[in-house]
Order: C-alpha cells, then structure tokens, then sequence
C-alpha cells in the first residue's frame, strides 16, 4: 500500500477506498466511542452469565438470575386466572338466566364459553355452530330440547342418548318400516312434507294424515309441531336435521338416525357448562 | 570488505513505522466555550426560555372537558389510549394527526434549513438547549473560559473537589427535573406529583425518572458536542438541504484576509490588510470548538455566539459588524470573486472597498427575496397543504361512529319460519366526554327487523341505545328477513346511528345474505 493519499482540504489520509472519485478519510474514533464498544461487548458476557446462555451437552447454562420463559408464561396464566376470579367466581354462584341477564358475566360467559366451544363442539357442530346433516345448527330457533339457557345446560351436562349418563336425555324414534307398510310410509312422508311445503301428489295427502294419527301423534302432536320433553321435532318448520322433502323423510320413518350427544358435565365441570350454554344461547337462537 | 555505500540499498519503507502510523481513536479535547454577549446570544436566551417553559409547564395547565373527561390540557393517556390537547381528544384510529403533525415537522424542518441553515441545531435543538443551561451552571460555579481551563489543569485541591461536586450536583438536579417533567404529560401532573414523593407512582415512573436524568446529564454535560458530531443523523443529511441560497454562518474572508495582528507595520509594507485581526474572539465562543474562520464545517450548529463575538470586536474596532454573518454561499463566492479580482489571485479586501474606505456597490449582501425561491415555494405549500387538510378533517371529524361487521361463520341462519337471520357486530363510538342517548336505525331491506342481544325489546327496525362517555359500545346485532322478502343472496341496507340532540349521525352499508334459493 504504498500508493497512500492524503486528502488535499483536510490533510488526513485516506483508506484507501474510492468509489467514484470519493474516498473515505480515516480519521480515527474518539476514543468514548471505542470504550463503549468494549463495554458492550462486557455486558454481552455478563449477559450470557446472568441469563440461560451457553449450550451445554444436555441443556444449557441457567443463568444466575433464574430466568425461565416457562416460569414467566406460568405466571401470566396465573395472573390471568387471578384476574378471572371474580367472574368464575359469579358464573359458579349464579344460574345460568342470572349470567344471560347480566351484561358484564354474559359478557365474561360467552367469552370463555366460545373459547371451550371452539376446543370440545366444534368436532360435530362446526367452528360457526352451524352444525350440518344430522349435527343440528344451534345458531337457528328450532330446539328437540329445548332453547332456554338452563335447558341448554342440561343438554350439555348430561348428553343425549349417552348410555353411560343415567340422566341423559333419552327418546327414540322407531323404525317404523317394520311397523308399516311402504305405501304408508310414502303417503305419511307425503303428508309430513305438505306441512311445510307444496308437495306434487296432493291425493296422497288424506291417507298420509290418517298414518299420522295412528302412528305419530303420540310423540309428535296432533297439529305435528313436536315435543320438547320427548326431543320430538316440529315437523311443521323449515329446518330439518336429517333433509328436508319426501324422499329424506321416508328415509327417516324407514330406519330412523338416532344422533347421541356426549355428556359434558363430569369431563368440564359445572362452570364452564354454564359458560358453554350461555354461548350457545347467544348464538341468536336462545328462547 | 565493502565499502558502506558499496552496501546495495532497497527501495523499501516500514508500512507499520511509527511516523506513519494511523492512531486507533483519538482522546477528546476539551472545549471551554467563553460567555458571548451580543444579539444572537439574546435571541438564545428567548428561545431557552420559551422552550424550557414550553416544556415544564405544559403539564400543569388546566382545561376543562366536564366530569367524564381528565382537566389537563394536554395529556397522553396510554393506559385509556387517549390525547388530549387542549380542546381536541385523539383516538387512537386518529393517531393520523400526529403522523401528520410529524410530517409537517419535517417539512418545516426542511423548509427552515434551506432557508437559514441549521437554526433547529443552533437554536432550538433539545441538546442545544440544555448544553446551554448546563454552561450557566459551569460558568456560575467555575467561571468562565479561563477560570475553567486553569480549574481542569489544576491538581485536585479541596476546592477543586467542592467546584466539580456542587457542579455535578447541580446538573444531576436538572437531570432530574427534566426526567420528573416528561413523565407529567402521561398522568395527571398534581396527582402523579404527590405520588412520586410519597413513594407511590407505579416503578415505569421512577425508571423514566432514572432513565432521563441519565442521558440528561449525560448528553448535556458530559458528552455536549459529541452528540451533535458523532451521533446526531441530522448534521449528515442537512448536507442535502442546504444550497447556495441558504444562510450559513459564514466567515467573510473576502474582507478579513490577510488577517493580522500588526495591521499598520504591514500597511505600512505597502502589503493588503483584511479587517480581521486574529483576536480568536470566534474561536473562544464556540461551543463546537472550531474555527468558523476554516469554512463551512460539519461542526457548525450555527449558533451564531461567533457572530456576537466578533462583531463585539469590530464595534471597538470601529469596522463595520459582519466579518463573520449569517451569508449565503452564492453572495460569498460573488465578493470572493470581487475581491480577488475574477479568482485571479489572493484576497485584497481593498478591492470590495471605495477609495473612501466603505463597501463597494457591487459587494452583495442578503436580501429577503432570497428566501422565496421555487424549492422553498414547495416546502411551503406542502407544509401549508397538509396544514390546512389536517384542520379541515380535524373541523369536520365525527364524534359519532358506527361500524359493522358482518358474521362470516354462519353467514345466514334459516330460522324455522323459513325466515333468514344475518348476525353483526355493531361497534358505536360515542368520541365525547358527555353520555348520550343514540337511534340505531336500519335503512332500507324492507321488511327487515332486528333484536339486540342484551335488549330487552320485542324485534324492530330502530332503538334508543345508551353510550356511556368517551367509550365505545359493541352490540351483537341480528336482522331477520322473512322469506318472501328475499330478493337474490346479498342484499344491501344500511345501518345508521343518529343523535337527536347534535344532528350528528353516521351509517354503514352492510349486506345481508341468503341461502342460494331461499325458500
């Protein structure tokens, strides 16, 4: 390097670099500068030496300090939970009505309650509660069991046709096509289906009334429109958990689908059933 | 044997010889700045006063926004995310005025240095600003320049020791003060005040207290011109702002060279006599310690203390005031032409004068038209632009809100009349500090009714909701359809919130959606 520049204006010499006719002057650091380099680089160390730094064979240096990410996530759940307290507290204390009607618990309520929704229902419900064929939409107002919010509750604590829950709500629709005939399970569907919409063969309609009131007032009302004590749909409204119209409907007299629900009581507890059933009560369908 | 000059020498040189040998990094040299008295140095002082009670004060001044609302005037309320200044309340969705303020800060930033170079260093500049409240203390406990340098080159003695404490003392106190000030614009000043005495104000305080007084002290009396050279970014790209019609101190060379001492024995010689007479008044002032006298210098915060320092000499001189001045380059190089007669030799300074010893016409000196020029006229305009756009929107903003979002999971729910239900979150913004009592209405989707979960009223197209102050409402709200009323899969209403009492309102349109063939 014996090609050495000094700059001309400032008389200090240059780099040695030069982009385009500029050349970087070397001046030197101010001398604060490079301690604080130097003290950074003992704060590194001493970093490494107070938090898990160095990698050993197994694991790594702890760190005097004690720091752990685990135990720093640990108490920020339990102060979240402390922060809960309160409400978990009111929610265990109240009905289910008393949540729904206090806008502050509703609130708390529908809060936790999507979120264990979204973890244990979503499976057979979907992530809406929308639900699909066979798995009923608890978004709409067409309850078996009913919609109120302690009805609700019952549901999810004990499950529907769950065998191993003695209090589970139990019903069971025959199969009626060893009951009776083909032909009065066309006519009987025919009928069903004139009750909530036109159907095409309108003679079929009187005999089809006549299978009904043999067969299915028992359970399903004279005027049809269900029981909630027995899980007996309406069978007069738009919705229908296994299809709508007469083929899907003889289907069902035929060889009934029987849908069974767990029993969620005993795996989530007391609370967050009520939470879960204030949520699907504010789901828009809630009576 | 050979001969000593038989010996063949190599053409060789020690790359690493200590002559050549580059330092690693240089010790700092103290500056001692002189007290400097003068025009600039009283503008200075206004403007350290305005700003330091700009600063102090601001917190503790009240106004009044009625009992749901903080009565300090200005406030940075992070904990409810909410600024107030004076009669204006920012949300955070509004944070939009202060970026736009900031972008106008910049402009104007721009706009003052291609006009009068770096004034915000020289004047107005936080670091400058508090430098020179610390030099008031150095200057009253240890004197001024001389004192100062015969002080540090003294052995320590008892009373250099009780100096440099009650010095440092002091600059720790103003430290404090400072950091104590800074955190009042984020609390309610007289409450945070006795808190911070009585051992109560939350730790963030007492470590922005900490913190503060750390890098006051620090940058205002330790390092000082340090900041300004090595770690401010602003020195570097002011370099892009300035041009040959900006004002920068400048030192008049074209009338002070030859500079000398002995003026008449050199007269005398018959040889050119500029007006400066090499007193270094200019250099003992300056608290970037250089020489203004070097030229234009990435130092210079164009303080302007040279400017008072030599003009105070020529005053007793009886020279005419502006050896050193604020000038711009393109006058400068236009009397350096004048004075070396076309850059055809060294600077004569007879040569800008009569022969009755005035200044000639032809000398160029600044005008205000100067300032006026195309880049300025954009600076300008666009800082008056954002200006008076950031106004307009402020005059004209909603202090009333509505905003919808629609259910996406389910879309629609078929009810068991056949009827379709769409769910929406309805976010009211109630952006005063007074309760009120709004309408939510639905407009348009004839038929349309809806229910609000939490109240207690039978389905229908319009309610009475209270907001509370200053607070945002959120209310799940379902609209439902009957059957016959559905006309394709979206349709699209709006949702308005009116209120009665100050005819403020604000709509959304939202869209309700239906099943493919809805029954």
């Amino acid at each position: 390097m014996s090609d050495e520049h000094i700059d001309e204006i400032s008389g200090v010499s240059t780099t040695g670099h030069e982009w385009d006719g500029i050349r970087e002057l070397n001046n030197p650091l101010p001398r604060w500068w490079v301690i604080t380099f130097y003290i950074t680089i003992v704060w590194a160390i001493g970093y490494t030496v107070a938090y898990p730094a160095w990698p050993l064979l197994h694991s790594a240096t702890k760190g005097v300090l004690g720091y752990s990410s685990r135990n720093e996530v640990k108490n920020e759940l339990s102060a979240a939970d402390a922060a809960k307290g309160k409400y978990v507290a009111a929610i265990e204390s109240k009905s289910v009505s008393e949540i729904a009607a206090d806008d502050t618990l509703r609130e708390f309520a529908v809060a936790a309650g999507g979120a264990a929704f979204r973890v244990n229902c979503v499976q057979c419900h979907g992530s809406g509660a929308q639900g699909s064929k066979g798995f009923p939409n608890l978004n709409d107002d067409d309850w078996l069991w009913g919609g109120k919010a302690d009805q609700i509750q019952q549901t999810v604590t004990h499950g529907i046709r769950f065998a191993s829950d003695p209090d589970t709500r139990l019903s069971e629709m025959p199969a009626f096509g060893d009951i009776i005939t083909a032909d009065q399970i066309k006519q009987v569907s025919a009928y069903v289906a004139s009750l909530s919409e036109t159907v095409g063969d309108q003679s079929m309609l009187a005999p089809g009334a006549k299978v009904f009131a043999e067969n299915c007032v028992a359970c399903h009302g004279d005027n049809a429109k269900g029981n909630k004590e027995l899980g007996a749909p309406d069978l007069t409204d738009a919705i229908w958990l296994y299809g709508s119209g007469e083929a899907a409907i003889a289907a069902q007299v035929t060889t009934p689908k029987q849908g069974v629900m767990p029993a969620w009581g005993a795996r989530l507890g007391e609370t967050r059933v009520k939470e879960l059933a204030v949520y699907v009560h504010s789901l828009g369908g809630g009576e | 044997m050979l001969d000593n000059t038989q010996v063949e020498r190599l053409e060789a040189e020690a790359v690493n010889s200590a002559k050549v040998r580059q330092p690693m990094y240089a010790a700092r040299k103290k500056i001692f700045p002189k007290r400097a008295t003068g025009n600039f140095r009283q503008f200075k002082w206004l403007v350290m006063a305005v700003t330091l009670g700009i600063y102090y004060l601001t917190p503790w001044l009240r106004w009044d926004r009625g009992p749901f609302a903080p009565d300090q005037a200005v406030l940075l309320d992070v904990a409810n995310r909410r600024f107030y200044f004076f009669f204006i309340e920012i949300w955070p969705q509004e944070f939009y005025y202060v970026a736009g303020l900031l972008v106008m800060a910049g402009v104007g930033l721009f706009l003052i240095t291609s006009t009068v170079g770096r004034a915000w260093c020289g004047y107005a500049c936080p670091q400058t600003v508090w430098v020179d409240l610390f030099l008031v203390v150095e200057r009253a406990i240890e004197g001024d320049r001389n004192a100062r340098i015969k002080l540090d080159a003294a052995s320590w003695s008892p009373r250099k020791l009780a100096l440099r404490v009650s010095k440092h003392a002091i600059w720790l106190i103003i430290g404090a003060a400072t950091g104590g000030a800074w955190i009042f614009y984020f609390a309610d000043a007289p409450t945070l005040l006795g808190e911070l005495f009585t051992c109560t104000a939350a730790p963030v305080a007492y470590i922005t207290v900490a913190v503060l007084t750390a890098t006051t002290y620090t940058f205002g009396g330790l390092m000082r011109e340090q900041v300004c050279t090595y770690m401010c970014p602003w020195p570097r790209i002011q370099a892009a702002m300035l041009d040959e019609s900006s004002l920068t101190v400048t030192y008049n060379d074209w009338r002070g060279e030859p500079r000398t001492r002995h003026a008449k024995k050199v007269q005398a010689a018959g040889q050119p006599v500029g007006d400066c007479v090499d007193c270094n008044a200019c250099v003992a002032v300056c608290p970037m310690g250089i020489d203004i006298r070097d030229g234009q210098q990435l130092e210079c915060i164009t303080c302007a203390l040279c400017i008072d320092a030599c003009d105070g000499v020529m005053d007793k001189l009886g020279k005419e005031r502006g050896l050193i001045s604020y000038a711009t380059l393109s006058d400068y190089n236009a009397n350096m032409m004048l004075a070396t007669a076309g850059g055809s030799g060294s600077v004569n300074p007879s040569l800008v004068r009569t022969d009755n010893g005035l200044f000639s016409d032809r000398v160029a000196h600044f005008h205000i038209r100067k300032i006026f020029r195309p880049r300025t006229y954009v600076y300008m305009a666009m800082w008056s632009l954002i200006g008076l756009g950031l106004l307009y929107s402020l005059l004209t903003r909603d202090r009333l809100e509505i905003n919808v979002l629609h259910d996406r999971n389910p879309q629609f729910v078929t009810l068991s009349d056949g009827s379709i239900r769409n769910g929406y979150t309805v976010k009211l913004l109630n952006m005063i500090p007074e309760p009120r009592t709004v309408i939510v209405t639905i407009a348009g989707l004839p038929g349309a009714e809806m229910s609000i979960v939490g109240v207690d009223l039978p389905a229908g197209r319009s309610f009475a909701i209270q907001v509370e102050p200053d607070r945002l409402r959120m209310l799940k709200v379902f609209v439902r359809l009957p059957a016959e009323q559905i006309h394709g899969e979206a349709q699209t209403f709006t949702l308005q919130v009116e209120d009665k009492a100050s005819f403020e309102s604000s709509e959304y349109t939202a869209t309700f959606n239906a099943p493919e063939k809805a029954r």
